[in-house]
């Protein structure tokens, strides 16, 4: 039987959603002091516009539907859901205004990739875009990155039960330390020094690379939030190319894969345990699966002669494997040159890295390792199962920071999303087939969307159908939330009609 | 004796106003090939999305390219990177530091970069710059200069954030007194 929701559980998400637009709206302040500091006055007035209308939808929800009761699980799950839909378009309004979008459609677009951590782009003009803009593009990326709600949470000064609920619907299903908001504060807190690390390392190759000190850290700063989140979004419209440096290259790398690993891993690395790095299956899962995806890339770059000496070949290969698997997206080739110089091999093995993702609680997306070593895992345990005698007992164990028994119900959970990610990428291959595009791009620009990776082979542009733009968006949507929270949305709907 | 002398002389001056002649049609010739050549080395620029689209055919060859300076001109040693923008996407232009001295606005938010001709060869995968396309220019041009922009305060904007805060203030004096 079906329960229809009651007056009262729209109260609950409304009030709750209500904190986390407020939540969102603080956010909205960062971009007015950049416009201001950059004396950018038309910026500015976009975003006081922006935090006033947030503000406003945040105060009446709280207003109205004002409670002191927690959340329970449908009530978490439905909140994580809005939210990131509601904050794609409150996020969309600066960006709408700015005139850098054709349409409200464009800007949702390119607000949802931000929080989704996705960079897929529809920005006109980018090369002209105020300092302001482009903070805020950067920005919504470190807020989705590190989880809308756990950017509330952190701002909540005591803790509540309902905040795991929130938590786990926003796929994140594993707590760093035993408490959910001490969790998203050491998240918060593991981000913010590498930020500062990070655009440090950046701005500094950008001076000596002859860029203006001012312009460097900026862009420091921008590339950092779009790197360590797995974003992908750039201050220019040549993403990594615009800097022509080897260096930049290297530390977009280096912070790229701090990005696509655990935070629970970063825990350990912080208090002295570098020895979990080695024994981890995520990690183990990753350079696995980083070694085969460029190995299928470099045969196909290689076959094709696409590049003319190896270590070209390498660097160009590597980059783009690297931004795809860890769900990036940076490019330091064009679009069309995935199509036209490539080739088919190289870019399943392009696919075959952005579907699968970096690790559980990061901020990429996609299959993720852990479920890429826990089915290898059972698969091995199968095998084991067959070869041996019918009465011998196969245990499995697998190493994510400590010692743990492979069960059935994590290997029918892992088997679950991993189908519920392929079908995913299946059903926007066949949405951009139907509208005309050949089965390869379709397949490689619908798994970067649902992976959140934002590489693209030219099908996202301002010409594109609204409906393909709406189906990236969903996708985007999806996948970041890792679908439970999404099923729990379309099953309160179901619930409401068909629900007694 | 003497008409042989004569001849001999003719001969001489008649030598002399062929080689002349010679020289004045081979620097008429020159000047000839060296207007062409200017002309034409600024001539039939081709667009961005046409290069990156045909990489291959275009690879090693002398093109034009035209657009909008932009961003940062990223000096290295004696060359420096220019990234040129023709509206339908942006090339890095690696280029001579001497070269890029008359670019004086590159585009961002508050300034509209200086337009330039650029000629140069075309690579699609430059071996010198780790695989990068780009094109190693050997002249440039200024087409048109670029400028400041003028930023004027919005006033519809202006309009919108006074009415905003106005009905923020008062939802926000709603909600205390609902709270009490």
């Amino acid at each position: 039987m079906i329960l229809k929701p009651q007056t009262e559980d729209f109260k609950i998400i409304g009030y709750y959603l209500g904190r986390i637009i407020l939540g969102l709206a603080l956010t909205m302040v960062v971009p007015i002091i950049i416009g201001m500091a950059f004396k950018e006055i038309n910026p500015t007035m976009d975003f006081l516009i922006s935090i006033a209308l947030t503000y406003i939808v945040g105060l009446i929800l709280t207003t109205l539907c004002f409670t002191r009761k927690d959340l329970n699980w449908m009530q978490g799950m439905i909140v994580v859901s809005l939210s990131w839909l509601v904050a794609t378009l409150l996020g969309a309004i600066p960006l709408f205004l700015s005139g850098h979008w054709k349409s409200y459609l464009d800007a949702c677009f390119d607000a949802m990739s931000g929080f989704a951590t996705t960079g897929l782009a529809l920005v006109q003009d980018l090369d002209h875009l105020s300092y302001a803009h482009n903070i805020w593009r950067h920005l919504i990326m470190f807020i989705g990155g590190q989880g809308i709600v756990i950017v509330a949470l952190s701002l909540f000064v005591k803790g509540f039960a309902g905040a795991f609920k929130m938590y786990v619907g926003e796929a994140r299903d594993e707590k760093v330390l035993p408490n959910v908001i001490s969790t998203s504060r050491f998240i918060w807190l593991v981000s913010i020094v590498y930020l500062i690390l990070g655009t440090f390392a950046l701005g500094v190759t950008g001076i000596l690379n002859g860029m203006k000190p001012v312009n460097s850290f900026f862009h420091g700063a921008c590339v950092f939030m779009a790197a360590f989140d797995t974003g992908g979004f750039t201050p220019q419209s040549q993403s990594i190319l615009y800097y022509h440096s080897l260096t930049y290259e290297v530390i977009t790398i280096i912070i790229m894969i701090l990005g696509a690993i655990n935070f629970k891993l970063h825990y350990h690395l912080w208090t002295g345990n570098f020895k979990e790095i080695f024994r981890n299956i995520e990690t183990k899962s990753l350079f696995i699966t980083v070694t085969i995806t460029f190995f299928i890339t470099a045969v196909g770059l290689y076959q094709l002669s696409t590049y003319p000496q190896a270590l070209v070949l390498f660097r160009k290969g590597f980059y783009q494997l690297v931004s795809g698997h860890t769900g990036t997206g940076f490019m330091t080739v064009y679009a069309r040159q995935f199509i036209n110089e490539w080739g088919d091999l190289a870019l399943v093995g392009i696919i075959c890295a952005m579907a699968l993702g970096g690790a559980t609680c990061s901020t990429t997306g996609a299959i993720k390792m852990l479920r890429v070593g826990i089915i290898y895992k059972a698969l091995q345990q199968d095998l084991k199962k067959i070869m041996l005698p019918d009465k011998a007992i196969v245990i499995k164990k697998l190493h994510h920071i400590k010692e743990v028994f492979l069960e059935d119900k994590q290997v029918r959970s892992a088997l679950t999303i991993t189908l519920a990610y392929l079908v995913l990428y299946g059903a926007g291959a066949i949405v951009g087939m139907l509208f005309g595009y050949p089965f390869l791009n379709s397949l490689f620009e619908s798994t970067s969307a649902a992976a959140n990776v934002g590489l693209s082979c030219g099908i996202t542009n301002i010409g594109m159908p609204a409906a393909l733009k709406l189906t990236y968006i969903i996708q985007m949507w999806a996948g970041r939330l890792e679908f439970m929270s999404v099923f729990v949305l379309a099953g309160i709907f179901v619930a409401a009609i068909r629900g007694k | 004796m003497i008409s042989l002398k004569l001849k001999a002389k003719n001969e001489k001056l008649r030598h002399k106003a062929q080689n002349l002649k010679l020289c004045v049609l081979s620097f008429s010739f020159a000047l000839c090939a060296l207007h062409f050549t200017l002309c034409n080395a600024f001539a039939d620029t081709i667009s961005s999305s046409e290069l990156i689209n045909n990489a291959k055919q275009y690879d090693g060859k002398n093109v034009t390219y035209e657009g909008e300076v932009i961003g940062d001109i990223m000096a290295r040693g004696q060359y420096c990177w220019l990234n040129i923008n023709d509206g339908q996407g942006a090339i890095g232009i690696w280029i001579e530091k001497d070269l890029v001295k008359d670019i004086l606005y590159t585009g961002g938010y508050k300034s509209k970069g200086d337009v330039v001709a650029v000629n140069g060869i075309f690579h699609r995968a430059c071996l010198q710059h780790g695989g990068d396309l780009d094109i190693h220019a050997v002249s440039i041009r200024k087409i048109v200069p670029g400028d400041d922009i003028e930023e004027s305060l919005d006033s519809g904007k202006k309009n919108y954030v006074i009415t905003l805060l106005a009905v923020l203030f008062f939802i926000w004096i709603l909600s205390l007194l609902k709270r009490r």
